[in-house]
């Protein structure tokens, strides 16, 4: 079963020059993204890069000041009420009622739904069989986290929206709710999530926007994304009561690209086993101790310290 | 159109159900809405329940007439007799021990010596006067009959039940509605529930629906208390006592969710709350007649939906009245009722 409006040669989401502001911050400065159907799609950005209010935009929590939203081809103003039925969301900041049970959450949530999947099989997909008569207050922040998506998951929707679902837990909770989505994505949902998690975003999206100051900086497939750090390494060192020369660095065998970010260095390489010897044997000669020295392959996080000049847990 | 799914899957029932659960699985809303205003009757009734009329105490001076006196005297149930010392009796006077000294004189006269600003020695002087005059001999020319009148109704534990019923109704709807709805837009619940395709219309009237059927038991267990252990009147009809109920149920309800349509934080929206119930227990004749307020506040007094429920539960309990005689107070309800939910209603913040 369909829903009525939905015209399936439209895309997922559709967002064209998304302006939204709050007083005189502008949260989010002008955002073009399209969302295929079926893809599990990221948006990366640091804390206050206005991610939340996007996704929000989308879910009709909030309005738009400027441009639009189509969401499975249909506006918020013409259709809320078919959107509302075909999308499932999981909020950053909501406390399920402590006193219910989860069995009567995901039926509560489930009463909401036109269209709704048994409330068992909800539960056991996100692994709560055991805990099905547990009240909500007695869960793990990772219980709590599935528990929501259950509830999402109970509308059988299209599209789900995830803001920052696995912020606060553990890895292992993590890891187990990164499975659930792929499993979405598997079933043919299509999956907008935000996080400030690089590695959240390269595992599970199939593309990633990074967000900052409310505008698209970069956008592409985890891998496209590592390839405009331009190699595919990278090493970062900090010295002890010495500075570097910047150009020096930058004319070392096979490194690309040089960075200083407060007091860490930073190279981007693209034959490690050339530039560690030639960069030891510089260091020797200042003379400067070396604090601290790690090589890493490239990940998002680099993609934006690259593109911003900071990290993305800086905010 | 049929809606083929089971009765409990649909919204306003689960919805309603969350209400129940919610209710009781707190243990202590469940004492200060069931529990808490018995313990209260209970206590007050005790206190200003009617004693049995009193004996007055009286001193009669040990001398050699005094013996006949107290004979005389102890024959009537009014009286508490005692054979003092002159010295004693007048100590006890003077303290309040004793209402009266009675002190023979030499014959047949005898002195009476008292306060005559106690109302209790007076009675006192009174009645020892009859019962010695009589005891001489004295005919009464006229032939006078005692009817006792003692009747439920009038007594302050009548008053006292309807007006703790009327609190109980407003404090248990006002919370009842407030609170939680405060506490789901505090913890971002109102805002994940209207992104779902749920009706906004249906989860406010599951809190109407919920405290109507609390309604019940609440009203219940108090009337019931008050009826077999205190002997409280129940004149009226009971359908008469429920529609008052639920209609003042419902205003209270539509004035808890217009304090809680915009406040973020349940500190807030106590504030708010006792800003409107305190007048209310004041004003509105929970423990005392509202009559007693100036002729000048009485429009206002008179306006609170407090004094409207609590005027419509005695007139109902204590005088019988049915839905003729109620026209003003459930007029005010019903104003209330509706003023309260169309602003409530508009002004209501959902995220």
């Amino acid at each position: 079963m369909k829903p009525l409006v939905s015209k399936d040669a439209s895309p997922a989401l559709a967002i064209v020059g998304l302006i939204k502001r709050y007083g005189d911050v502008t949260a989010v400065a002008g955002l073009d993204l399209t969302v295929s159907r079926g893809e599990c799609f990221g948006l990366l950005g640091p804390n206050g890069a206005g991610k939340t209010t996007t996704i929000e935009i989308c879910e009709g929590l909030n309005e738009a000041d400027e441009g639009e939203v189509r969401v499975l081809g249909m506006t918020h103003r013409e259709h809320p009420d078919e959107i509302r039925a075909a999308i499932g969301i999981s909020l950053q900041e909501t406390q399920l009622t402590e006193k219910l049970t989860v069995e009567e959450t995901v039926q509560l949530f489930q009463s909401f739904y036109p269209r709704r999947r048994p409330v068992d099989e909800v539960i056991a997909a996100v692994q709560l069989g055991e805990k099905r008569h547990a009240r909500v207050g007695s869960l793990s922040g990772g219980q709590k986290q599935r528990l929501a998506l259950a509830c999402a998951l109970v509308g059988d929707p299209e599209l789900f929206f995830l803001d920052e679902p696995t912020t606060g837990l553990d890895p292992q909770s993590r890891r187990q709710l990164w499975e659930l989505i792929t499993r979405f994505k598997a079933e043919g949902r299509t999956v907008v999530i935000t996080t400030h998690y690089m590695d959240e975003a390269e595992q599970l999206c199939d593309r990633v926007a990074i967000v900052d100051h409310g505008k698209i900086i970069a956008l592409g497939t985890p891998r496209e994304l590592i390839a405009l750090v331009g190699s595919e390494h990278v090493v970062e060192f900090r010295l002890e009561s010495a500075t570097a020369d910047l150009q020096t660095l930058g004319a070392l065998p096979g490194v690309t690209r040089v960075k200083a970010v407060d007091d860490r260095y930073q190279l981007d390489v693209s034959q490690v086993h050339q530039t560690i010897p030639a960069l030891l044997e510089y260091l020797t000669g200042i003379p400067a101790t070396l604090a601290d020295l790690v090589t890493h392959t490239a990940t998002l996080e680099d993609v934006f310290v690259h593109l911003t000049g900071r990290h993305l847990r800086d905010g | 159109m049929a809606d083929p799914r089971h009765w409990r899957e649909r919204a306003i029932v689960q919805l309603t159900l969350a209400r129940f659960r919610e209710f009781y699985r707190e243990p202590e809303a469940m004492f200060w809405t069931f529990i808490f205003p018995i313990i209260m009757a209970a206590g007050l009734g005790l206190a200003f329940r009617n004693k049995p009329p009193e004996t007055l105490k009286v001193a009669v001076v040990r001398n050699a007439a005094a013996g006949a006196i107290v004979t005389g005297l102890t024959r009537d149930r009014q009286l508490d007799v005692q054979l003092l010392d002159d010295s004693v009796a007048t100590r006890y006077l003077r303290t309040g021990k004793v209402a009266l000294v009675v002190a023979a004189k030499g014959g047949a006269a005898v002195e009476y010596r008292f306060d005559d600003t106690r109302p209790e020695s007076i009675s006192a002087r009174r009645i020892v006067d009859d019962a010695l005059q009589r005891g001489n001999g004295r005919q009464d020319p006229v032939v006078t009959a005692d009817a006792l009148v003692r009747e439920p109704g009038s007594r302050y534990i009548d008053f006292l039940i309807p007006g703790l019923l009327g609190m109980n109704l407003m404090a248990s709807s006002m919370w009842g509605i407030g609170f939680t709805v405060v506490d789901q837009r505090r913890k971002k619940l109102l805002k994940r529930f209207v992104a779902t395709p749920m009706s906004r219309a249906e989860y406010l009237l599951s809190f109407l629906l919920a405290r109507l059927t609390l309604l019940v038991v609440e009203v219940g267990t108090l009337v019931t208390f008050g009826v077999l252990v205190f002997g409280v009147p129940l004149r009226g009809s009971v359908a008469t006592l429920s529609v008052v109920c639920l209609l003042g149920s419902l205003a209270f309800g539509g004035l808890g969710l217009l304090i809680a349509a915009r406040p973020k934080t349940v500190e807030a929206a106590s504030g708010l709350m006792n800003f409107a119930m305190l007048p209310m227990w004041v004003l509105s004749g929970v423990f005392f007649s509202s009559a007693n307020f100036p002729d000048a506040m009485q429009p206002l007094v008179k306006a609170l939906p407090l004094t409207a429920v609590n005027d419509a539960l005695r007139a109902i309990m204590l005088e019988g009245a049915g839905f003729a005689d109620l026209g003003l107070p459930l007029s005010i309800l019903t104003a209330w009722l509706v003023i309260c939910f169309t602003v409530a209603l508009r002004i209501f913040r959902w995220r």
